[in-house]
C-alpha cells in the first residue's frame, strides 16, 4: 500500500478536507480557524478551498460555538467545532454536558447530534495552568459523549473521519506536542473505527496502557527497557468512550502486569476507570502484581520548565515504573 | 399573511387549549399524578400562540422549561404530550424527558429546555442550518426574562447578529425569574434596549395581545427569511401560577396577581372576537366543549398507556 509521510497536523487537515469534500453538510466553526488557520495551524488553507461559509470564524464565544454546533447538528448539519484550548471547553460546558450529551436519550432516541468538538489538550508548551490541562476524564464521566484521543498521524486522520461520520457528539482531543510529529499514512482513503484500541508494540512482560502523547513516551521507554531484556506491550485505547477494554483484558492475561500512563491528574483520572475495569474482569486473577497508575500530579500545571516537566510523566518515569513492576 | 375569521377563531381555540391543558396539569401536579415538577404557562398563552401562528410548519422553535404552550402552539399532539408528562412509553420522549424536555424535531420543535437560556445557542445552530442549506425558514427562540441575564444570551444574540441568522428571539417577560423580580435583576426597565448593543432591532410588545405579537413576529420572521437578520422581541406578560409546584409565592402579592388576571389574554381576545361578531356565545361554548374533549382524550390516552419497560433504561444513550 503506497504511503505518505504526514505530520499529525497535516493528517488532521487531510481528514477535514476529505470529509468536507465528501459531505457538503460538514463545516467548521471556531475562533481564528479561518485566515489564521487555527491557533495550531490545523485548518490552514481550508478557507481558500472551502470559503467562509464552511470555514467559519466565530466571535470569542465558546458557549455559542458548542451550542450552535449542536443546534445545527440537530437540524441536519455535521459541524466540526474547534475549541482553541481544551481548558476553554469549561466555558461551553452547559451546552456540551447538559445539552449535546443528553439530547438523544432525553428525546427518547428520536433525534441525534452528529457533531465533533476538536480541542488540543496537554502541557509542555509553557502555557501554564489555564492552557495545559488534560480534561478528558471529566468528559468520559458524561453518558452520551464519545471521547477520542489519537496519538499518531495515522490514528488522527482515521479517527477524525470516523468521528465526523458518527451520529453522536464526539470530543476529539488532540495534543499540542503531537502536532509536528511525523508518521506514515496510506495515500488511499481509510478510516479508523471508534472503540477499537491498537497494540502499538507487542510484548510479554507487562501491559502498558498509554493515552495520547504518553504513547510516544512509552514507545521510547519500551526501546530502552528492551535493552534490559524487559518486553513491554503497549496498548493505545485511542478512544476512551467507547473503551475497548477487551484488548486490555486479553493483554493482561498474557503479561500478568498492568501499568496505566496518562498525563491528566491522577485523582479521578481515566486511569482509575481502566484500573477498575480490569479489577472487575477475569483478568484480575492473572495479575502477578497490583495494577499501577503513573499519571500527572494533582496540581495545576506550573509554568517554569522544570516544574512543568515534573508535573507529568516523562520517559524516564515510565522506565522506572516498569522496572519496579517487573523487577 | 392576513388572518381571516377562521384563523382568528383557531387562535382563540389554541389559547384556550393551552389554558385547559395547563389547568389539567396543575390538577395532576397537586394530586401527585405527575411525579416530577411542572412549570405552567397560564397567563402567557398569547405569546406562544401569536408567535407560532406567524410561522410555517417547517419552521423551528426552541422552547423553555415553561414549554407546554410553545409545544401546543407548534402543533404538538396532546396525547403524546400528556403521556410524556405522565412518564409513559407513548410520550414524545418515551417517558425519558418529562415536562422540561418535550421535543419533536421532525415537526420543528427542537425542544423545551431545563436550563434557563439553554435553547438560545441551539436556535442559532438551527439558523446556521437554514442559512447553509438555503431553506428560507426561520427559528423562533423562546426564553424568559431570567435568560436575558445568562451569558449565552449575549453570545448568541451577538453571533446571530454578525451572521444575520434567521432567528427571532422572543423574550417572555413575566416579571419574575423564579422569585427574582426584573426590577431587581435589571437596571434597565425596557429589556428590548439590549438589542441595540447587538445591532439588531429591539421591540417591546404587550404580551397579552395575541394579534400584536402575531404582527411583530410576522415582521421579524419576514426580515429573517429575507436574510436581513435577527430581531429581539420582548413580550411583557405575567405568570398566574407559581414558578413550579413548590412555589409559596412570597415574592408577590395576591393583589398583583389579581390585577394581572383582569388582563387575561384569552378573555381579552374572546371579547375582541365577540365584539366583531367573529364569535358568538354558541360557537364559543362549542369550542369550549371541543377543547375539553381533546384534553380528556389526551388524559385517557396517557392514563391507558403503559409505563416504559425497564428494558429501555439503557437504550438510546448513543445514536447508532
Amino acid at each position: 500500500m503506497p504511503t505518505v509521510e504526514l505530520t499529525y497536523r497535516e493528517a488532521l487537515r487531510r481528514a477535514l478536507r476529505e470529509e468536507m469534500v465528501r459531505d457538503e453538510n460538514v463545516y467548521m466553526m471556531g475562533e481564528d480557524i479561518a485566515i489564521y488557520g487555527g491557533a495550531f495551524g490545523v485548518s490552514l488553507g481550508l478557507l481558500e478551498e472551502f470559503g467562509q461559509e464552511r470555514i467559519k470564524d466565530t466571535p470569542l464565544s465558546e458557549s455559542v460555538i458548542v451550542g450552535a454546533a449542536l443546534g445545527s447538528a440537530l437540524t441536519g448539519m455535521r459541524p466540526v467545532a474547534e475549541i482553541m484550548f481544551m481548558d476553554f471547553i469549561t466555558i461551553g460546558m452547559d451546552q456540551l454536558i447538559n445539552q449535546a450529551a443528553k439530547i438523544h436519550y432525553m428525546y427518547g432516541g428520536k433525534a441525534c447530534v452528529p457533531m465533533v468538538l476538536r480541542t488540543p489538550g496537554g502541557s509542555g508548551t509553557g502555557a501554564a495552568a489555564q492552557h495545559s490541562q488534560s480534561l478528558e476524564g471529566l468528559l468520559c464521566h458524561i453518558p452520551g459523549l464519545k471521547v477520542v484521543m489519537p496519538s499518531s498521524p495515522y490514528d488522527a486522520l482515521g479517527l477524525l473521519k470516523s468521528s465526523i461520520r458518527d451520529n453522536n457528539p464526539v470530543v476529539f482531543v488532540e495534543h499540542k506536542l503531537l502536532y509536528s510529529q511525523k508518521g506514515l499514512v496510506p495515500e488511499k482513503e481509510y478510516l479508523v473505527p471508534l472503540g477499537k484500541s491498537e497494540v502499538k508494540r507487542e510484548g510479554t512482560d507487562l501491559t502498558l496502557v498509554a493515552l495520547s502523547v504518553m504513547v510516544v513516551r512509552a514507545l521510547k521507554a519500551a526501546d530502552k527497557l528492551a535493552q534490559e531484556g524487559i518486553s513491554v506491550e503497549i496498548i493505545d485505547p485511542r478512544t476512551l468512550v467507547p473503551l475497548d477494554s477487551e484488548a486490555i483484558i486479553n493483554s493482561v492475561k498474557k503479561t500478568h502486569r498492568l501499568l496505566i500512563v496518562h498525563e491528566a491528574c491522577k485523582r479521578g483520572g481515566f486511569g482509575a476507570e481502566i484500573l477498575s475495569q480490569i479489577e472487575e474482569s477475569d483478568a484480575f486473577d492473572y495479575l502477578d502484581v497490583p495494577i499501577r497508575r503513573l499519571a500527572g500530579s494533582d496540581i495545576p500545571i506550573p509554568y517554569s520548565p522544570g516544574l512543568e516537566k515534573g508535573a507529568v510523566p516523562q520517559e524516564d518515569d515510565i522506565v522506572e515504573a516498569v522496572r519496579e513492576l517487573v523487577g | 399573511m392576513i388572518l381571516d375569521k377562521n384563523d382568528l377563531v383557531q387562535i382563540y381555540k389554541q389559547m384556550l387549549t393551552i389554558r385547559r391543558f395547563e389547568e389539567k396539569v396543575a390538577e395532576f401536579l397537586a394530586q401527585g399524578t405527575i411525579h416530577g415538577t411542572g412549570h405552567l404557562y397560564i397567563g402567557e398563552e398569547a405569546i406562544a400562540v401569536g408567535a407560532c401562528r406567524a410561522i410555517k410548519d417547517e419552521d423551528y422553535i426552541t422552547s423553555t422549561h415553561r414549554g407546554h404552550g410553545h409545544c401546543i402552539a407548534k402543533g404538538a399532539d396532546l396525547n403524546k404530550m400528556m403521556s410524556e408528562l405522565l412518564g409513559k412509553e407513548t410520550g414524545y420522549c418515551r417517558g425519558k424527558g418529562g415536562s422540561m424536555h418535550i421535543a419533536d424535531v421532525e415537526t420543528g420543535n427542537l425542544g423545551a429546555n431545563g436550563v434557563v437560556g439553554g435553547g438560545i445557542p441551539i436556535a442559532c445552530g438551527a439558523g446556521i442550518t437554514i442559512k447553509m442549506k438555503k431553506l428560507k425558514r426561520v427559528v423562533l427562540c423562546f426564553f424568559g426574562d431570567g435568560a436575558v441575564n445568562q451569558g449565552v444570551f449575549h453570545e448568541s444574540l451577538n453571533l446571530a447578529s454578525v451572521w444575520d441568522l434567521p432567528v427571532v428571539f422572543i423574550c417572555e417577560n413575566n416579571l419574575y425569574a423564579m422569585s427574582t423580580a426584573t426590577k431587581i435583576a435589571f437596571k434597565i426597565k425596557d429589556l428590548s434596549l439590549r438589542a441595540a448593543s447587538y445591532g439588531m432591532p429591539g421591540v417591546k410588545v404587550d404580551g397579552n395581545d395575541v394579534l400584536k405579537i402575531y404582527e411583530e413576529v410576522i415582521k421579524a420572521a419576514s426580515r429573517a427569511r429575507d436574510g436581513r437578520g435577527s430581531t429581539f422581541i420582548v413580550c411583557d406578560s405575567y405568570r398566574w401560577k407559581g414558578h413550579s409546584r413548590s412555589d409559596a409565592e412570597r415574592y408577590r402579592t395576591k393583589k398583583e396577581v389579581m390585577e394581572w388576571k383582569k388582563r387575561c389574554p384569552i378573555e381579552r381576545f374572546k371579547k375582541y372576537l365577540l365584539d366583531r361578531g367573529y364569535l358568538n356565545r354558541e360557537v364559543a361554548e362549542q369550542i369550549e366543549g371541543e377543547v375539553n374533549l381533546s384534553i380528556q382524550e389526551a388524559v385517557d390516552f396517557a392514563q391507558k398507556s403503559p409505563f416504559p419497560s425497564l428494558k429501555t433504561l439503557e437504550q438510546d444513550v448513543y445514536a447508532s
